[in-house]
């Protein structure tokens, strides 16, 4: 190359380098700060292309984002003095370019740090008025609120950021206390389990009694109907035996007694002492008609 | 276009390096570039364009060559400029696919969502971000945490979502898929954390669900994800491991419960109606009783009324007749003994307690006897006929 277009080529340079240096582009998820010599002189940098002076003006980027602050799980003591380990995140967003940058010179680490100290801080304090139920269901919401609406001024006055939300994602027993809850959960299930076989046993036999009850009744009843039946049937038989009877009363004694005799001897294994003058066996003795005793 | 990308690009990337550049860009152009008439003139260019430029250049640093060119080179830098721009142009189409959106950024700054379809936006001044909003993505979350009562469960879950809003998906947060991993844990743990561990396990799965997607939502909304739950699903609620037996044997307790109500309910069907079995025999047999006696009663009265009428007709010789019968039927089934005492002094002794001990032996040793048989009468008979015969006086005789 000729010397004149090796000068004219470093010029081009040159002054594409210039431009390029005074050119630059804010993006939609990003805001910035201008800085001259180390000073703002223009905050809060919307999105699109922005002109600065080259080498004199120095252009800051941040990100713009809703950002995430995953806290490392800590342990917090609440009211009853139980331990709780608790794992929480928060949403942030830079809500003053200039403050963020002067806070934390951009680094969003050292604006997590910032800010997850004084959440902890804050997290500690609303545990520790509050009971294990409280924190866990009740008043969670509540817990939450707090601490974002303590938080959001500090960090916006101070960081310039602005605490959309701060929740706990994790609130654990610690593992050791977490083995007596088990040990509750157990003796709790067993106490129900108990209670139910009790209460099947108590039906059970509940209703086995109530089948006795029945049956008995049942039984009793109709032994009372029988005799009432059979009492029916000795009164009839009593009337029959009564009508026919009186028609000879004297003579049914004698027939009766009959009978009587016949029933009463009829198992043969009585011994009978006997007269032979009695008068059955007055032809035993004489066989005249006139035989007398 | 494909024919002018090399050089397109590199001669649109920078508008002000053209004149820097030119000796790298007919370089590559050469062998790309098919038309041979448009490669010479690109070969003639690579001098000319130097020329131009240094004689545009030279006006404040000197040159000498500069009006000797000037009329054919500003004939090519015409062309060059066409091709560059037409190459500019081509690089800004693109096409999206019916699943996404185009989040179009110009010059940084939000400008539009593009629609499926071929679009073309101004290279380099528009950054075109493509988005699927159609597919369904998941996030499985599980573990286990706190109860309201103080307890522990162990939760799965599952979260379908998709994207909605592709310019809040783009711009509004870092990292929206794991805002919602967060999100859905803390939602989760937070609807856990506010129901009793009998609802969780039993019927309150889906109640949990709702619960725990419209928390979620509110979530997602406050930080503008532009993210849609389409469903939050409880995939899982147990017990932890360490006491899966003992809420195991809870779910026994109550089989058992059920098992010995029907026992018991086994036992009063079967007693019950027995008894009314059994109430019907008695009832039955009473009945029986009843008719037996008084049908006995009847049989009983009529023989005896016709008997009476027998005997009314003639009652001496019936009596009589009827005394015999008895007598002959008793005395010949009995053992007896005859005994004289009024013929001499009536100091007899007869053992009639041994005599029936004695019986009562036999018959117990024979049960089914009652009856004395042959042998053993015949030993009683001799027994009394030795007492008596030792006894003065008597008059002994045998029956049987």
């Amino acid at each position: 190359m000729k010397p004149t277009s090796m000068f004219t080529s470093v010029l081009a340079v040159l002054v594409l380098l210039i431009v390029s240096n005074s050119v630059y582009i804010i993006k939609e998820t990003e805001r910035g700060v201008k800085l001259q010599f180390g000073e703002v002189v223009e905050s809060d940098l919307k999105p699109g292309l922005h002109f600065k002076i080259p080498f004199v003006n120095t252009v800051r980027k941040f990100d713009a984002r809703v950002q995430t602050l995953d806290t490392r799980p800590q342990s917090f003591l609440t009211l009853e003095k139980k331990r709780l380990v608790v794992d929480s995140y928060v949403k942030w967003i830079i809500s003053d370019v200039e403050k963020y940058y002067t806070a934390t010179s951009g680094d969003s680490f050292r604006a997590a740090d910032l800010l997850s100290t004084r959440i902890e801080t804050s997290l500690r304090n609303q545990f520790g008025t509050r009971t294990l139920t409280e924190v866990v269901s009740g008043e969670r919401e509540e817990v939450m609120d707090t601490v974002v609406e303590s938080l959001s001024e500090l960090s916006e006055n101070e960081l310039g950021l602005s605490v959309i939300d701060v929740r706990v994602k994790r609130i654990d027993l610690p593992s050791e206390v977490s083995n007596s809850v088990y040990q509750r959960m157990r003796t709790e299930r067993e106490r129900l389990a108990r209670e139910l076989r009790s209460r099947g046993q108590e039906l059970a036999e509940g209703i086995r009694a109530d089948a006795d009850r029945q049956s008995t009744v049942i039984l009793a009843n109709a032994y009372r109907e029988s005799e009432v039946t059979r009492g029916e049937g000795d009164a009839e038989a009593a009337r029959i035996y009564a009508d026919a009877f009186n028609k000879d009363s004297e003579f049914y004694s004698f027939y009766r007694s009959l009978f009587a005799y016949k029933e009463a001897f009829k198992n043969g294994s009585d011994v009978l002492l006997l007269k032979p003058d009695s008068e059955f066996f007055r032809y035993l003795q004489n066989a005249s008609p006139t035989a007398t005793n | 276009m494909a024919w002018n990308e090399p050089g397109g690009r590199k001669d649109n990337q920078d508008p002000w390096n053209s004149g820097g550049n030119n000796g790298r860009r007919g370089g590559s152009g050469g062998p790309e570039q098919g038309p041979p008439d448009l490669d010479e003139a690109l070969q003639k260019l690579q001098d000319r364009l130097n020329s131009i430029f240094g004689g545009k250049r030279s006006g404040g640093s000197g040159g000498s060559n500069g009006g000797d060119v000037k009329g054919p080179g500003a004939g090519f830098f015409g062309i060059i400029a066409l091709v560059v721009v037409v190459a500019w142009a081509g690089f800004g189409f693109y096409t999206v696919d019916q699943q996404e959106r185009g989040v179009v950024l110009r010059l940084g700054k939000y400008h539009e969502t593009v629609q499926p379809g071929l679009q073309w936006n101004p290279p380099l001044l528009d950054e075109v971000t493509k988005v699927n909003v159609t597919r369904v993505r998941t996030h499985d979350h599980g573990s286990l945490m706190l109860t309201r009562d103080e307890n522990i469960v162990n939760v799965e879950m599952t979260v379908q979502y998709v994207i909605s809003d592709p310019r809040a998906f783009i711009l509004n947060v870092r990292d929206p898929e794991t805002s919602l991993s967060h999100a859905s844990e803390s939602s989760l743990r937070h609807t856990v954390g506010s129901t009793n561990l009998d609802g969780i396990l039993t019927e309150g799965r889906e109640i949990l669900a709702t619960q725990v997607e419209a928390r979620l939502q509110s979530y997602m909304d406050s930080y503008g994800t532009g993210l849609a739950l389409s469903r939050v699903n409880i995939k899982n609620a147990t017990a932890p491991q360490q006491v899966q037996d003992a809420f195991d044997d809870v779910i026994k307790a109550r089989e058992d419960e059920q098992r010995v109500k029907n026992e018991a309910e086994t036992y009063a069907n079967g007693i019950v109606p027995e008894a009314r079995g059994t109430a019907q025999r008695v009832i039955e047999e009473a009945n029986a009783y009843r008719e037996e006696v008084v049908a006995r009663a009847s049989g009983e009265a009529d023989r005896f009324t016709s008997l009476l009428e027998a005997y009314q007709m003639a009652p001496g010789v019936t009596r009589e007749r009827l005394y015999i019968d008895m007598m002959q039927e008793v005395l010949g089934k009995t053992p007896k003994v005859m005994v004289d005492v009024d013929g001499g002094n009536n100091m007899m002794y007869l053992p009639l307690d041994q005599l029936m001990k004695r019986q009562a032996d036999t018959i117990a040793n024979n049960p089914r006897s009652v009856r004395l048989d042959d042998t053993s009468m015949r030993e009683l008979t001799q027994q009394v006929i030795n007492r008596i015969g030792s006894s003065s006086n008597s008059t002994l005789r045998e029956g049987r």
